[in-house]
């Protein structure tokens, strides 16, 4: 008796019993990544940080985004202006704030429309393959064989300027990359065996994609989103950099670094400003992505 | 192995051929008549006419698609509205800088990546990784325009060392290569370090020292061009991003590269002209992606077998 | 002189949940032109033994105590660049898997010609030529065709024949084989171990791995019985199988045994491996053992000769102790 006690404690110490695994609820997963993943954790708060300031913009800041003040132009970084004041004398901090309301919305609104239509399209792909699966894919490869700022730029030109269009340029480049990873991912979900046997059972198609493919598909979204985001608020900045995004008086901070580039050498601030804000930005992004990642997804590591 | 290589031409013509419609499609669908547009609100309707008629625009859609098509092929791209010359003559002028650009890109991103990437999987966890590893990660999150301007400001403004803008000399291409290749060599060591860490796991590395191997012959002669292969499968992938890249990094370093002309094609409402950079910058990028695979099988043995 | 002669070996992992000791306290000898066998279950030390006489203990472990000497000399004292010297020239390794120890993007010949010019001022012809004579030797079909093969395109067998080519081609004094037939099909197995015995006429001495008992029977001259990281029985092959001591060697014998009766029950050690982190303070074995007295428990038993060549590390076997 005695001897089989100590048995047990030599099996608990070994971590046997890990093996036998608890359920990976998304409790877990996030229990788990906030234990070992503290920049991740950061990030978030980051992140979390980011929208709170865009949100409360007004109240964070006594100027409002198109005051001029010509008397103070291109004005150093000072107690008064936080961060300078811009070529119109207006406060480059209240314009960073309000240019984030722009920008995080463009990194958020046209990653869940591409997300939807590529998952979409990729779930269809894998699921049904053959001719549906080719002509998706084949559409997706053409779409990803174009450098993404010029079939923006050639979309732009197509549409016009406005949130809109920009929100639909950006779904429309992104969208196939989603739907590439999302068709692997049901690939590779379909050949499980659990679903082999729903599908020798007889449990109809629909059920099998609605109650096992997609359910179990959800941890490489949540994924793609985190790390498509970042892609997203680049391609834009690169956009409005280029003065073919966002126009002004709307901000963006693609625009913002567009508009200080040719104060760079006299009023450097203007444009490494907004520059920091979107490599803070996406840099909380990525670091999220890959801590979600390390937690979900095993299957999208390398 | 021919066989392969066959099946992968046909393969990236077909994409070809996609991207031209795709793109022919979605320029005829942009509102008004661009010879209006060409030739100002004061020309009369008749003179509107007879250009569009005499470049083809009245024809149907698919008419006009293969027309252009069959121009492409012999290597007519029209005439570019703005500029008033044709778009090939252009484009020519252009290739050769945005070539040495990219490539120059690619060296720096390749020596800078690999060095970083081997360097800190050796050094794993220790002081130089981390050190590295955050650079890189910076590497991959910093928007081109932002390296770009950072190093003209510094270099170019603060240091006098380099110029800021132009291409009259080499040293022009130092500081808009290094901006451009940023970005790839950030995630070329990241990938570097994590294959290679995995390879030094392998069991023919334990051949390999048993044999007597020191470290650096480990490393260079068994581990290296096995880390290179999914090294080699994400720099394919990241020739799109490359070309995207080169499009700003020009703008900033005022190169006179085809991703300017394509910038310069969108102020000037000038069709032919963006049609034939995207276009031609999108061959460019299907070509690399041969390039890449072609490559691969030169290196990996398995893939070359199962070709033939 | 023996070829190897290991004294008092002790390599560890330094682990965050403490030291893991992988080999502790081992004593053995290899002679010339013999084949000895260690056996025991996987996880037992046995790989770890042969790594510390490679010189090639993965992070986070260490050599900790103990004398390796090969031909007389200590190796375990040698900087890694000295090592680099020894290994490959004067003992060589022979690895468990031959399917994935041969680089797949170099031809074989290359591997096995890099061995030679590593250690010998040849030119790339003559290495060449006695890249071939060594593929002749471990009885490879049309050496000269097959240097230019990539590892993919040889079966099992012919990469573990490669393998072994490359570990002898510079004819070592000491071939370590861990699990060579492991992954092998029983025919090619056989082939192997006939290749082993030919291998050690020339003087070289062999130390085997394996947890196969049969495999270990039919090749050895001498056989250790390691259990949890320390050797438990040494003696010669027909001792081991006809009176074995230690009650592992016994319980080993009895399944091997019970699967040659053709008994539909088998019978087996009950009980796992210990962890290797939490060793009991006494015999390793005592959780296990039926006849686990009161001193097992508390006292690591030392190793005693009970005949001329056969050892015991056991409490209750022969001795000073009393049975």
């Amino acid at each position: 008796m005695n001897r089989k006690k100590k048995i047990d404690q030599i099996v608990r110490t070994a971590g046997l019993e890990s093996q036998i695994g608890e359920a990976q609820t998304f409790g877990t997963m996030m229990r788990r990544m906030v234990r070992e993943n503290k920049l991740a954790v950061i990030s978030f708060g980051v992140i979390i940080l980011f929208v709170l300031a865009a949100v409360f913009a007004p109240l964070l800041t006594p100027y409002t985004y198109d005051e001029m003040d010509l008397a103070n132009r291109l004005a150093p970084p000072s107690a008064a202006h936080l961060l300078g004041t811009d070529e119109g004398g207006r406060d480059v901090f209240t314009r960073l704030l309000y240019g984030a309301r722009v920008s995080l919305l463009i990194g958020i609104v046209p990653t869940l429309l591409s997300m939807a239509i590529g998952a979409a399209l990729g779930i269809l792909a894998g699921f049904a393959g053959g001719k549906t699966d080719t002509v998706i894919m084949r559409i997706a490869d053409v779409m990803l064989a174009f450098p993404s700022i010029l079939l923006a730029m050639v979309l732009m030109y197509m549409l016009g300027d406005g949130l809109i269009n920009i929100f639909l340029t950006l779904s429309i480049v992104n969208w196939a990359s989603v739907a590439r990873v999302v068709r692997a991912e049901t690939l590779r979900l379909k050949e499980l065996e659990y679903v082999e046997a729903a599908r020798v059972t007889g449990v109809s198609r629909s059920k099998i994609l609605l109650r096992h493919i997609l359910p179990n598909c959800i941890p490489t979204l949540i994924v793609l989103f985190t790390l498509n985001v970042p892609s997203s608020i680049l391609t834009e900045s690169g956009l409005s950099f280029l003065g073919l995004g966002v126009q002004p008086p709307a901000a963006s901070w693609g625009l913002m670094v567009n508009q200080g580039r040719q104060y760079l050498y006299t009023a450097p601030w203007l444009s490494f400003a907004p520059c920091v804000a979107i490599m803070l930005t996406v840099l909380a992004f990525n670091f999220l992505g890959d801590g979600l990642r390390d937690v979900m997804d095993p299957h999208l590591q390398k | 192995m021919a066989r392969t290589l066959l099946k992968r031409i046909l393969q990236a013509i077909g994409v070809m051929l996609g991207v031209a419609l795709i793109l022919f499609i979605m320029l005829r669908i942009v509102p008004g008549n661009p010879v209006e547009t060409l030739m100002g609100e004061h020309a009369n309707q008749a003179t509107v006419d007879r250009m569009t008629a005499e470049l083809g625009l009245d024809q149907p859609i698919l008419v006009q698609f293969f027309r252009y098509i069959g121009d492409a092929f012999r290597g007519e791209f029209g005439t570019s509205y703005s500029l008033g010359k044709p778009v090939s003559q252009l484009m020519a002028a252009a290739f050769g800088n945005t070539l040495k650009l990219t490539v120059a890109a690619v060296l720096f991103a390749w020596c800078l990546g690999i060095f970083c990437g081997v360097f800190a999987a050796l050094r794993k966890d220790g002081i130089p990784d981390r050190l590295f590893m955050g650079f890189s990660l910076l590497g991959v999150s910093v928007p081109v325009f932002m390296v770009a301007m950072l190093l003209q400001y510094l270099f170019g403004y603060v240091l006098h060392w380099l110029p800021i803008s132009g291409t009259d000399s080499w040293k022009g291409y130092i500081l808009p290569a290094i901006a451009l290749g940023w970005n790839s060599a950030g995630s070329i060591a990241r990938l570097v370090r994590s294959t290679l860490l995995d390879v030094l796991q392998e069991d023919y590395i334990d051949t390999a020292r048993a044999k007597g191997l020191g470290q650096m012959g480990v490393i260079w002669r068994h581990a290296l061009r096995n880390t290179m292969l999914p090294v080699l499968t994400m720099m394919a992938m990241q020739f799109s991003g490359l070309l995207s890249g080169a499009v700003i990094t020009e703008t900033v370093f005022s190169i006179n590269g085809i991703g300017r002309l394509a910038v310069q094609a969108i102020s000037g409402r000038d069709i032919p002209l963006l049609q034939g950079t995207t276009l031609f910058a999108t061959m460019v990028v299907i070509f690399g992606n041969l390039l890449a695979d072609c490559l691969y099988s030169v290196l990996d043995p398995r893939i070359r077998k199962e070709a033939e | 002189m023996n070829t190897l002669e290991i004294r008092n070996l002790c390599t560890s992992f330094f682990t965050e949940k403490g030291e893991l000791k992988a080999v502790r306290d081992v004593s053995l000898t290899v002679g010339a032109g013999k084949i000895t066998g260690i056996v025991g279950e996987s996880g037992c030390g046995k790989s770890m033994l042969a790594r510390s006489v490679m010189g090639l203990i993965p992070h986070p472990g260490r050599l900790v105590a103990g004398e390796i000497l090969l031909n007389g000399r200590d190796i375990a004292k040698l900087s890694q660049r000295e090592y680099c010297a020894v290994r490959g020239s004067e003992v060589s390794m022979v690895c468990q898997d031959p399917m994935t120890s041969l680089n797949p993007v170099m031809t074989v010949g290359r591997q096995v010609k890099e061995a030679i010019l590593l250690h010998n001022d040849v030119s790339g012809d003559e290495a060449e030529r006695r890249t071939i004579e060594a593929f002749e030797s471990v009885g490879i079909p049309d050496p000269d065709k097959r240097l230019k093969s990539y590892p993919h395109q040889l079966s099992g067998g012919l990469r573990q024949r490669v393998l072994i080519a490359m570990a002898m081609v510079c004819k070592p004094k000491l071939l370590i084989a861990d699990e060579p037939t492991t992954a092998l099909d029983v025919t090619v197995e056989a082939q192997i171990l006939r290749l082993m015995r030919k291998l050690c006429e020339d003087g070289t001495g062999i130390l085997l791995i394996s947890h196969n008992l049969g495999v270990i029977a039919q090749t050895c001259d001498d056989i250790y019985v390691m259990y949890a990281g320390s050797i438990v029985e040494h003696a010669d092959p027909v001792t081991l199988f006809e009176a074995p001591v230690h009650p592992y060697t016994r319980g080993l014998m009895n399944a091997v045994a019970a699967l040659n009766r053709n008994e539909t029950v088998l019978e087996t050690i009950r009980g796992v491996v210990p962890n290797l982190l939490h060793l009991p303070a006494g015999c390793a074995f005592s959780l296990r053992c039926d006849q686990c007295g009161k001193d097992c428990a508390d006292r690591f038993p030392e190793m005693h000769s009970i005949r001329p060549g056969h050892e015991v590390r056991c409490h209750l076997a022969g001795g000073k102790e009393g049975t």
